[in-house]
């Protein structure tokens, strides 16, 4: 398969016309939504060949949200497939380039909606984080990216991959631009049930006086690039300079929040990709064989090795006698973490850190499963306790960017937000 | 430390068919990944607080629903209003 012409960066795998309408507070907007976002006639792959000819015949409700208020739609965006990846390159449609280095992964798994915004190519997109998907490319590629907290946008028509951890999120080139995809996407969906009727109202002022910043020293410790951690702290210091104050803390549980993440995100892929089954939709199975054996061949020629993993992590986790020692123990350290993000949101506003440990590796660089999973260590926390999460661009480290993670409370989106927006124009001056 | 065996085991209950030439690649990156999350049995659960999960239910309504050629459409293979599957029993 090839990329679409006149996409250099394999940002796509459908392109579209837009036709944005002129009124509405996205009025002649175009705007690329990653390919695991259902769209009415629109084909929707996941990046997966086991979706090849699907088309959904409904919208996700922020597509609807979008289109209701001007934007157009600019294509579906490459990804990892079904979302597990770190970097764009798991994609049945091939991996996207970063567009500040071509040569380096753009981020993942929503790479192609962040570089088709770094691109140029749309003002705005959206993305979905299960563990880093939205803050990671974004910081890779140099824009800025949302993960809000987990019941402020409506997944009807998401395709799920990790239910109790996934978000829906904007990214653009400027905190204004995300806050003004992400009014128009929180607006309450009652068909998710897990969403909550919040009205967003950011007050981007860039007033921080008086802000408690937490820094976890677990955000800077081994694996975390000298360079990164020395941008950050420098990005930091210009929210100090504006009249906030820095409070050193410690967060233990971040000693197993990454593999809680692994094996709750492996257990549920387990259970949300057995819909994929030939049957209903995707490439047909031969309804001569058995119902197994006409499954498992649908599964084998259509999941790329990444989904397989996962699946196989996920039914272990999950299995007769490994049930405690995996999944019920993930949960254990999952409500470990939440207790740590409380008890320091008592003495602090905000917490900051780096988004990624690292700036964009190569692609082709990371071939273990293990070392990909390892760069999720500073963006999975926020989604085990559902907080709200931007990545903001800071600085580079020879030539590739460093993104600025801020996290906050519950529901206290519109906060991170307007201290990304701090120290964007902080840093501007 | 799982076996290829028990790889080809769990591939067999998931359904997900695992190729026979990866099956010792597949098996060393899951012993590694494995053994990493061995660092969950230091995990001791602290009684602290954290946020509890809802759903938030509606009113039990009756709302439309796809246009049935549609769905039906999207599974290439069907008759009389359902779609053909393959067979359950052996």
């Amino acid at each position: 398969m090839t990329a679409p012409a006149g996409d250099r960066f394999n940002a796509f795998i459908t392109r579209c016309e837009p036709k944005p309408g002129t009124t509405g507070k996205l009025a002649g907007l175009a705007v690329a939504v990653k390919d695991n976002i259902s769209t009415r006639g629109i084909p929707t792959s996941c990046g997966s060949k086991i979706l090849e000819g699907y088309t959904p015949p409904y919208h996700a409700h922020i597509v609807d949200l979008i289109l209701a208020e001007g934007a157009g739609i600019a294509g579906k965006t490459n990804m990892d497939e079904f979302g597990m990846g770190s970097s764009t390159e798991n994609s049945a449609f091939g991996p996207t380039k970063n567009p500040v280095d071509p040569a380096r992964v753009p981020g993942g798994s929503s790479g192609g909606s962040a570089a088709a915004v770094a691109a140029g190519m749309v003002p705005m997109a959206l993305g979905s984080d299960t563990g880093g998907s939205i803050r990671c490319p974004a910081a890779f590629c140099g824009i800025v990216g949302l993960k809000p907290s987990y019941g402020r946008v409506s997944r009807y028509g998401l395709v799920a991959y990790a239910n109790s951890l996934e978000q829906i999120g904007p990214l653009a080139g400027s905190v204004t631009d995300v806050c003004r995809l992400m009014g128009v996407i929180s607006r309450y969906d009652p068909r998710d049930s897990t969403m909550q009727d919040r009205p967003f109202a950011p007050r981007l002022t860039g007033d921080v006086k008086g802000l408690r910043i937490g820094v976890p020293s677990e955000f800077f410790g081994a694996g975390v690039d000298p360079g990164v951690a020395e941008t950050v702290k420098g990005a930091i210091g210009i929210l100090e300079g504006l009249g906030a104050r820095v409070v050193p803390c410690s967060m233990p549980s971040m000693a197993y929040a990454l593999a809680a993440y692994y094996v709750t995100c492996t257990s549920e892929a387990s259970s949300n990709l057995a819909r994929f089954d030939g049957v209903r939709y995707g490439p047909p199975g031969d309804v001569r064989s058995a119902w197994h054996d006409a499954f498992r061949v649908i599964r084998e020629k259509g999941f790329g090795e990444e989904v397989r993993r996962r699946v196989l992590l996920g039914t272990f986790a999950l299995s007769a006698g490994y049930y405690g020692k995996y999944y019920a123990k993930a949960q254990a350290a999952r409500r470990n973490v939440s207790a740590d993000f409380a008890r320091i949101f008592r003495e602090v506003d905000v917490i900051a850190g780096p988004t990624m440990p690292t700036t964009a590796f190569r692609i082709g660089e990371k071939t273990a499963p293990l070392s990909m999973y390892l760069s999720d260590i500073l963006t999975v926390p926020a989604n085990l306790a559902g907080i709200p999460a931007v990545s903001v661009p800071c600085g580079k480290v020879d030539g590739l960017p460093v993104g600025l993670q801020v996290m906050g409370r519950r529901f206290e989106d519109e906060r991170v937000l307007e201290v990304a927006y701090a120290y964007e124009q902080g840093a501007a001056r | 430390m799982v076996s290829p065996e028990d790889v080809e085991k769990i591939a067999n209950l998931a359904d997900i068919g695992l190729p026979r030439e990866r099956l010792g690649e597949f098996t060393r990156e899951f012993n590694a990944i494995l053994e990493y999350f061995d660092i969950l049995d230091a995990v001791r659960e602290d009684a602290g607080e954290h946020a509890r999960e809802f759903n938030i239910m509606r009113e039990d309504e009756v709302t439309g629903s796809l246009p049935q050629e549609e769905v039906l459409a999207l599974a290439r293979d069907s008759e009389d209003g359902f779609i053909r599957a393959p067979r359950v029993m052996e």
